[in-house]
């Protein structure tokens, strides 16, 4: 400008007056536009954010219900829930997740491994603000050292919960299975809700079976939460309903004394109630610590287990396939003589061997020169193979298939045990069906005397027994004693559940001949009992008749002349020894059956095994406390 | 009744009046703002108490800053107009100076840098800015003739556009806001001709998308975040959303004093700073609201009236441009957590807890009352 206008102080006074009226009209408009969107919010709109405020601030819970606690028979608890504290991150809490998890490191030690499932887990998380577990079961030490860091670890937590704890351990893990954590396929078959609050299912066995009895019903609480999920208070609370008390046929003492006596092997005993079917005892040696898989194993852990050559995560009890041997000589003798193929006197020469034609194949006796005269009460309480060659080749194998077929072989017979087997029962179909090839005497000949096609599992074996003890009547095996319940009196009560179990009960035995029930078990007790006795030794002194059968199950073939000598064979290559029998004759109470794996004979190592259970069954005695001389 | 109009209706009290001045022009204080003022600090540590968790040490503190920022208005309106006029460009030039000490040695947290450290303190000079700045034009614009030319508007310009930029880069949004707005204010107040006005806008709304290739990214997601909170609701959309939410669960009557649910359980982020009217809102309600504009609104009209009777232009720009730029404050506070602005860092004006803005509030309102003050000794 080129020369400076002088000011007119009144024209700028009135200037300003009117910028300023001009300036007070825009504060009044803009003030409004915030009262209109005030308005908008908090009276057109309240409605949508009183209900958005109440979802922020109210969360539904769930309230997981306690698990149902196991009992045996005597009322022992056998699985309980204890608690058990873990370390918990909330996600929304905590801003940078890897640094909190270093810093957490740096004060209890967590491996790769828990790190790895802890991100796994928190991808799978169902809600938010659901904390997720990073390390289980911590010590004094380990909660001490984080609680005293909570401040500098937001979002970090230590969470009790109720876990499963199986005080016996071992000793019962392939009897009742345990509880794992749930997984998401789980999650898939499980109804949603129920479960919403639950972390632990039934992996194995009875906890897997009674799940739906033993879980209980989910409990809801509506709770106030703070915008970090912690809760301020609780609205309002349905409680869960806790899943019912089971009690087991199982005897807890029973099953501690067999697995002592199997300590060492590997082996498998199976015990049943034969008037209810109710199994007294199951154990398959080795075993391992179900307590390990319930909060999640380690690896290294696993792969001890997984990779031992005993096998002990091998249910052998219920799954393990072995040829039962001379164990099912009663069954096939019963089915010539019921089916009146021989009489019961039929009698033989055996000279150690038997052919099918002359200078043909020699099928050998166990015994090199044989058992010279032998009819059917000798051929079994003796187990002279012979006569069974002899006997096998005169009937072929369809009364045989069709008569261990009615005693539970080649089907799953049990009630409640989801992972037992059929294992294999031959017939002629099945050959056909499954090898491609037709039937030949030479398999008559094997399945008569338990070897060839015919496997089965300890549990078979200790049900046909049941039914032989029986006489025919069927009972089902089963864990389960009832589900207990309290009347309103107070008195406790069991309660069968209905249970959906695929199998069928099955049809009793019925013999054309009632009497030759008689005919077998007398054979079976002059099995302990007589003097010529495969099992005499075992029988010696016993307060009460017992009806058994040796067997030995050949694991290698043995070639044609060849000589079966122990001492020469690896040990994994030794015959299996195997036992079955029922005590007392006149009043059954316990059926058992032994599978000695390698163990040689079943005279010599699974029979004395089986009279020191029925014994302690039986008289109360502990074998290990007051030896019994046999 | 203002003691003008009271002179002009009633002329034989002049010779009262000026032989026993009253208490207001003994303390050079104005009676108006002060109760106002006192009023509205009552309602902010009230309403504090509640936002802050029922955390009195929160209030206390509030409480104390307000004492300060009282005593610093009492001392401000002892000074007159004049003798501040005479040390603003001194002043500007230290402002200046500390802002770019700020960028060279400042200290901060959350990638802005923003406060100076001295041994035993530390401040914001960008505070400082705020009175400066306004100060600095006023007395710019004030001795050149009115409307100003443009070689004195684009003057002006650089000056307010200075510190402006050297805030924006700490980065602090919200202060450069505040401070170009102040400037600005005395130019629009100085009667700066409309064409220069629309051109301005014209020129600003062109030079939009340049700003935002300049802006940091924390700065552009705000933006975006304003455009569409429910695209990260659970990440930088989530404070917008329960601070709306907390508005309108409020509804018109509120959930009672200590009683909101967002506020109290933490649902609501900075709700004792920043984001305070959300708890006036879903507590006290839309009732709680109006009370709180209104005191804005009255606030806003007695300084707008003292700016207006000012005997000379420095004294009226100087009070219209810190009453409207506490305006500004009021508007870009509530209009953001209502979900009409981007989120910038503006506090809402002595009601939010904290910092260096209630003092320098309070000095602006010391120096709005010494305008007020001093009108009849420059009259005479």
């Amino acid at each position: 400008m080129a020369t400076e206008r002088l000011k007119d102080h009144s024209k700028e006074s009135r200037t300003f007056k009117i910028r300023a009226i001009l300036a007070f009209a825009v504060v009044v408009s803009l003030l409004l536009v915030l009262i209109v969107r005030m308005f908008y919010l908090q009276v057109v709109e309240h409605e949508r954010f009183a209900a958005m405020s109440e979802d922020n601030r109210v969360q539904l819970q769930p309230v997981p219900p306690n698990r149902g606690l196991i009992y045996d028979r005597n009322g022992v608890l056998l699985a309980d829930n204890r608690p058990s504290y873990s370390v918990t991150i909330l996600k929304e809490e905590v801003k940078d997740l890897d640094k909190t998890l270093a810093d957490l490191r740096d004060l209890i030690p967590i491996t790769d491994k828990e790190v790895l499932r802890f991100k796994k887990r928190l991808r799978q998380r169902r809600r938010s603000f659901e904390s997720v577990p990073v390390r289980f079961r911590l010590n004094e030490q380990e909660i001490a050292t984080i609680s005293v860091n909570y401040h500098r670890l937001p979002g970090v937590r230590v969470e009790a919960e109720l876990i499963r704890h199986y005080p016996y351990g071992e000793t019962l893990v392939h009897a009742m299975g345990y509880v794992g954590r749930i997984n998401e396929a789980e999650l898939q078959r499980v109804d949603e809700r129920n479960y919403s609050a639950t972390h632990y299912i039934g992996k194995l066995g009875i906890e897997k079976f009674y799940e739906d009895q033993l879980h209980g019903e989910v409990g809801f609480q509506k709770v106030e939460t703070n915008a970090r999920g912690r809760v301020m208070r609780v609205l309002e609370r349905t409680d869960p309903q806790p899943g019912k008390d089971i009690q087991l046929h199982l005897d807890i003492r029973l099953q501690q004394i067999t697995e002592r006596l199997l300590e060492g092997r590997r082996a498998s005993v199976v015990a049943i109630d034969p008037k209810t079917g109710g199994i007294l005892t199951l154990v398959s040696k080795p075993g391992y610590d179900p307590n390990l898989f319930v909060t999640g194993i380690s690896s290294k852990d696993y792969e001890a287990l997984r990779d031992s050559r005993d096998l002990p995560l091998f249910n052998r009890a219920i799954r393990g396939g072995y040829p039962p041997g001379s164990t099912v000589k009663p069954i096939t003798a019963l089915a010539a003589i019921d089916t009146g193929v021989v009489s019961p006197g039929y009698t033989i020469f055996d000279p150690g061997w038997y052919t099918l034609t002359k200078g043909g194949r020699k099928y050998r006796d166990w015994k090199k020169f044989g058992h010279g005269r032998v009819n059917m009460n000798e051929a079994i309480s003796q187990s002279c193979d012979t006569w069974f060659y002899d006997v096998a080749h005169k009937m072929g194998v369809d009364p045989m298939s069709d008569y261990l077929g009615r005693f539970g072989f080649g089907s799953v017979t049990s009630l409640d045990l989801p992972e037992a087997l059929g294992q294999i029962l031959p017939s002629k179909e099945w050959k056909k069906r499954r090898r491609k090839e037709s039937w030949y005497t030479g398999d008559s000949l094997n399945l008569s005397i338990g070897q060839g096609f015919l496997v089965s599992t300890p549990l078979q074996l200790a049900t046909a027994t049941a039914v032989i003890a029986n006489r025919g009547k069927w009972v089902q095996p089963r864990m389960l004693q009832g589900i207990k319940t309290e009347a309103e009196d107070g008195s406790q009560n069991l309660e069968m559940p209905e249970v959906t179990s695929v199998q069928l009960p099955r049809q009793d035995v019925v013999l054309n001949q009632e009497k030759n029930w008689d005919v077998i078990i007398k054979s079976m007790h002059d099995v302990m009992h007589s003097e010529t006795g495969t099992a005499r030794l075992s029988g010696a002194g016993a307060q009460y008749k017992i009806a058994g059968k040796t067997g030995t199950a050949q694991v290698v073939g043995i070639k044609q002349d060849e000589e079966y000598d122990a001492e020469k064979l690896a040990e994994i290559h030794r015959d299996h020894a195997l036992f079955v029998a029922f005590a007392p004759i006149d009043d059954p109470q316990i059926a058992i059956s032994v599978v000695v794996e390698n163990g040689g004979g079943g005279s010599s190592t699974a029979a004395p095994i089986a009279r020191k259970i029925m014994d302690a069954y039986l008289l109360g005695t502990d074998p290990l406390l007051d030896e019994i001389e046999l | 009744m203002n003691s003008r109009e009271f002179e002009r209706y009633m002329p034989e009290a002049h010779d009262h009046l000026r032989t026993r001045p009253s208490l207001w022009s003994y303390t050079h204080l104005d009676g108006w703002l002060l109760i106002l003022l006192i009023l509205l600090c009552s309602f902010g540590l009230f309403v504090l108490y509640s936002a802050s968790g029922q955390d009195l040490g929160y209030v206390i503190r509030q409480a104390i800053r307000m004492a300060a920022g009282f005593f610093v208005m009492i001392v401000l309106a002892q000074l007159t107009p004049r003798f501040l006029g005479r040390w603003a460009p001194w002043l500007y030039v230290i402002g200046i100076g500390l802002l770019v000490a700020v960028i060279l040695f400042g200290v901060g947290a959350k990638g802005a840098q923003r406060w100076l450290a001295l041994p035993g303190f530390r401040f914001q000079p960008s505070e400082i800015m705020k009175l400066v700045l306004p100060l600095t034009v006023a007395f710019f614009l004030a001795h050149r003739p009115l409307p100003p030319s443009i070689k004195h508007v684009f003057i002006s310009l650089v000056l307010i556009g200075l510190p402006t930029v050297l805030i924006m880069k700490q980065p602090d949004l919200g202060t450069s806001l505040l401070i170009a707005s102040s400037g600005i204010f005395v130019l629009l107040l100085s009667g700066i001709r409309w064409r220069y006005i629309f051109s301005a806008v014209g020129v600003a709304g062109a030079a939009l998308p340049g700003l935002w290739a300049v802006m940091k990214d924390y700065q552009k997601q705000r933006v975006l975040t304003f455009l569409d909170p429910e695209s990260d609701p659970l990440g930088s959309g989530w404070n917008i959303i329960q601070s709306k939410t907390a508005i309108g669960s409020g509804g018109v009557y509120g959930k009672g004093w200590l009683s909101g649910t967002q506020s109290q359980l933490d649902f609501l982020p900075e709700s004792h700073t920043d984001f305070i009217i959300a708890v006036v809102a879903e507590e006290l309600g839309l009732i709680g609201v109006l009370i709180l504009l209104s005191l804005y609104l009255l606030i806003i009209a007695r300084g707008l009236v003292i700016a207006a009777q000012a005997p000379d232009s420095f004294g009226r720009l100087l009070a219209g441009s810190l009453i409207l730029t506490f305006f500004v404050y009021v508007f870009v506070n509530i209009g953001m957590v209502s979900g009409l602005l981007p989120v910038v860092g503006v506090p809402l004006p002595l009601v939010s807890y904290g910092g260096t803005s209630i003092v320098t509030l309070m000095a602006g309102f010391g120096i709005i009352m010494s305008i007020h003050s001093y009108r009849t000794m420059l009259l005479k």
